[in-house]
């Protein structure tokens, strides 16, 4: 029979909505990071290096790039003849066919996965945000108290605790209770959304609230289970942990990348991060391009300026580019004399010769000022700049526009053009 | 394809001098990213050959770990699949592999239990993309016993480490000469043969019993007269990079956008094993110019007209000029190395100077243990 100790459930069915045209054709888990990761990379990567070699992905909104990204699950060593890796998107049944309403709905539709495999501890994680944790060592502190559930917490700036969800625990590291978002924290331990239950405590909690509608492990099954009295334990968390929830948070953490010695360190050998590497090729630097301060990806060309930036695979960057404090994924191309200052260019975008942008004052973004803002240009994968416009701060661009697009060749700090294609 | 693959990558060749310490040709990284043994596994692959044997005897350590798995070149499949011959010691065989006819003799059973009517050769130190098909179609329409596939060499190489041919106006080949001084033509053997399987056994079990063991002397030389031995001549990229000069110039040549269009950007790709390093590096005080850099790399110092493999770290104040880094290497600070190929997993000191000459390349092998520094 069928035995794993440890599954892991990874919730990659989410738009990430924040990341505004970065998300529109593709799920967050599915967006790069890094010059060649994608971020559902550090998961996964986490999983088969705590020795976790089953994993269900659940996917819902948007799965396409996920699921070419993953494909059997090789790049990650999880491809496996008992276990590896499994995309699970909802399915239809004989009644009462949904979506994934919540996150715990989504891991109740697909208890006969978690069954299959006879697991004595299901791991559920997120796909959104950037850390190296061995969950292995949480099992141990899961099973040395004897706990029901393990929640994986950092500790927080106590003025930044308010935005997060708080647990407080007494000095057995036992959690007392769950505040969410408080105006007055009581304590700074984070939840990161990562829990170890013990499969009967999961399978339980699960049944009794299938009917809840858009069942969360937050907001229902955490409460429902602390109510019952079950051992809830706080496991403290002591790396890095990124959210890169926002335009803001995720050129941040892209830009750390580039510092000296990064605190997020990719270039040890332990605990390595693996993904499916789309070129192999080296990168070429000719001989009048300049590149300092910066992280290339494979197969990248680069004959202009790349200041500060971090760089996808198969970049073409033509003579006279200027590249500054911006990111630039994959298979991007950039014109002649095209400057480019604190830009996020999505995938296989093309944008024209002598284009500038992220020029002038800063305006808030007249459509959703909340999500293009910290100054950014933004850029959708598979868009097209034409030749000569130049762009504003807090920008956003979808889709193959067109000169007649940029009245003046020109588009305004806080404007937003998208056009939707037949795509 | 109706076709198995032989690849031969058992040989060793004084003229890569210290390179061949370490490993078997075969087992050369080339272009950063690769090994040269990936170009014949992926024109392998492209050309929808799924079965192929590589035969490994000289220092098979590098090549056996970057074959430890066939998924790379897409040839783990049920049907067929990937196979590394090293010699065995039998009842009736106790001897390593004599030649390369003698090799594919030591396994003959490999021929013998393939269904498939023909088999294509190819040596495992060619730098090239082609599509075997061509070459089978060409052997069918000429009804060839055999087939050479054929190059016309660059005036910069020598000769004289080639099997030279000359054929007549049909394209079937008159004269073989190995290794000659003072040839008639620029037209040299690539090592890629194709050949019924059916013929290829009757020949490989004819020489194994007049203990004769190499394909091109005793095989194609020999039978030139009396089998129909045609040349297929290739007019695109195509190097051998046996020696430290062809092997040096072969990877420069990646420098050059039409070479580096050629075979990264034209489908089919060229495979390889991935490593998973992070994207390449460069910190404030990098100055890189006309450079290849592979991902792992992290960049400190000056580059201009060099090659550096996975995993190379250049120190501050370092000048890298004209020269190829092989995999893993940690420069030490201010260290000067011009025109030299400095050999895989080494570390170089702190203010090292190493310079060879344009048309001498230096090899560099220093053997220091990383962590005394």
């Amino acid at each position: 029979m069928i035995k794993k100790e440890m599954i892991a459930m990874l919730l990659a069915g989410g738009q990430g909505s924040r990341l505004g045209v970065l998300t529109a054709n593709i799920a967050k888990p599915a967006v790069a990071f890094g010059g060649k990761y994608r971020i559902i990379d550090f998961p996964l990567s986490n999983c088969i290096n705590s020795g976790v070699d089953t994993v269900g992905v659940l996917t819902q909104y948007q799965p396409l790039a996920l699921n070419t990204h993953i494909g059997i699950g090789i790049p990650w060593d999880l491809d496996r003849n008992v276990g590896g890796v499994s995309i699970l998107p909802p399915y239809e049944k004989s009644t009462n066919s949904e979506w994934y309403t919540g996150t715990a709905n989504a891991i109740y539709q697909n208890l006969r996965f978690m069954e299959y495999y006879n697991p004595d501890y299901v791991l559920i994680l997120g796909g959104d945000h950037i850390y190296k944790m061995d969950y292995e060592v949480m099992l141990d502190f899961h099973k040395a108290n004897k706990a029901d559930i393990t929640l994986a917490t950092l500790a927080v700036p106590m003025e930044e605790a308010s935005r997060f969800g708080i647990v407080i625990a007494d000095e057995n590291k036992q959690i007392q209770e769950f505040e969410e978002k408080p105006e007055h924290p009581r304590s700074n331990l984070a939840s990161m959304g990562i829990y170890i239950f013990s499969w009967p405590v999961l399978r339980d909690a699960l049944i009794k609230l299938k009917d809840q509608p858009s069942c969360d492990f937050g907001k229902h099954i955490i409460p429902y289970c602390h109510e019952k009295g079950s051992r809830i334990f706080a496991y403290e968390f002591n790396g890095y942990w990124k959210d890169v929830g926002t335009l803001g948070a995720y050129w941040e953490a892209n830009m750390e990348l580039i510092d000296l010695i990064p605190v997020f360190n990719l270039y040890e050998e332990f605990w390595k991060i693996f993904t499916k590497s789309e070129k192999i090729p080296p990168q070429y630097v000719a001989a009048d391009a300049i590149v300092d301060k910066a992280i290339i990806g494979e197969a990248s060309e680069i004959y202009g300026e790349v200041h500060n930036s971090v760089i996808g695979a198969g970049v073409i960057i033509k003579p006279g580019v200027v590249v500054r404090d911006s990111i630039i994924m994959n298979s991007v191309e950039i014109g002649e004399n095209t400057t480019i200052d604190k830009a996020i260019i999505a995938e296989n975008t093309k944008i024209g010769a002598n284009c500038k942008l992220g020029v002038g004052e800063e305006a808030p973004n007249k459509v959703k000022p909340s999500v293009y803002a910290f100054g950014l240009v933004t850029i959708g994968e598979d868009s097209v700049v034409p030749d000569g416009v130049s762009i504003g701060k807090n920008t956003a661009i979808s889709g193959e526009t067109e000169a007649s697009d940029y009245p003046d060749n020109e588009l305004k700090a806080g404007e937003t053009l998208i056009k939707v294609g037949d795509r | 394809m109706r076709a198995i693959g032989i690849v031969l990558a058992g040989g060793n060749n004084s003229r890569m001098k210290e390179l061949s310490n370490k490993r078997a040709i075969a087992a050369m990284p080339i272009a950063g990213g690769f090994r040269s043994v990936d170009f014949v596994l992926s024109n392998m692959s492209n050309s929808h050959i799924q079965k192929v044997a590589v035969f490994t005897q000289f220092n098979a350590k590098s090549l056996n770990e970057h074959l430890n798995s066939s998924k790379w070149w897409d040839f783990g499949r049920k049907q067929g699949g990937l196979y590394v011959f090293t010699p065995t010691t039998t009842p009736d065989n106790s001897y390593w592999y004599r030649g390369t006819a003698d090799a594919i003799a030591q396994n003959l059973t490999y021929l013998k239990n393939s269904h498939e009517p023909y088999v294509v050769i190819a040596s495992g130190d060619g730098i090239y993309k082609m599509d075997y098909n061509k070459v089978l179609e060409y052997h069918i329409a000429k009804k060839a016993d055999i087939t050479v596939v054929v190059s016309k060499l660059d005036e910069r190489d020598d000769i004289s480490r080639f099997g030279v041919v000359d054929v007549d106006s049909d394209g079937r080949i008159t004269e073989f000469e190995e290794k000659p001084i003072g040839a008639k033509t620029q037209l040299v053997s690539t090592g890629i043969y194709v050949i019924r399987r059916r013929l290829l056994v009757e020949l490989i079990e004819k020489s194994a019993q007049e203990e004769r063991y190499d394909f091109v002397k005793d095989i194609l030389i020999r039978y030139r007269n009396i089998k129909k031995i045609y040349a297929y001549e290739t007019t695109d990229y195509w190097s051998n990079i046996s020696s430290v000069e062809s092997y040096y110039r072969t990877n420069m040549d990646f420098l050059s956008p039409e070479v580096r269009d050629y075979f990264f950007k034209q489908y089919p790709d060229i495979y390889s094993k991935v490593q998973d390093l992070p994207p390449a590096k460069y910190n404030e005080g990098a100055v890189v110019k006309n450079s290849l850099v592979s991902s792992g790399c992290i960049i400190n110092g000056n580059v201009e007209n060099s090659i550096l493999f996975k995993e190379v770290y250049v120190g501050n104040n370092c000048t890298i000029k004209n020269s190829i880094i092989l995999n893993d290497v940690y420069i030490g600070d201010n260290t000067h190395i011009e025109n030299c190929i400095v050999e895989s997993r080494d570390t170089i000191r702190a203010n090292a100077n190493y310079v060879g000459e344009p048309d001498n390349v230096k090899i560099v092998v220093e053997k220091n243990e990383r962590y005394a520094l």
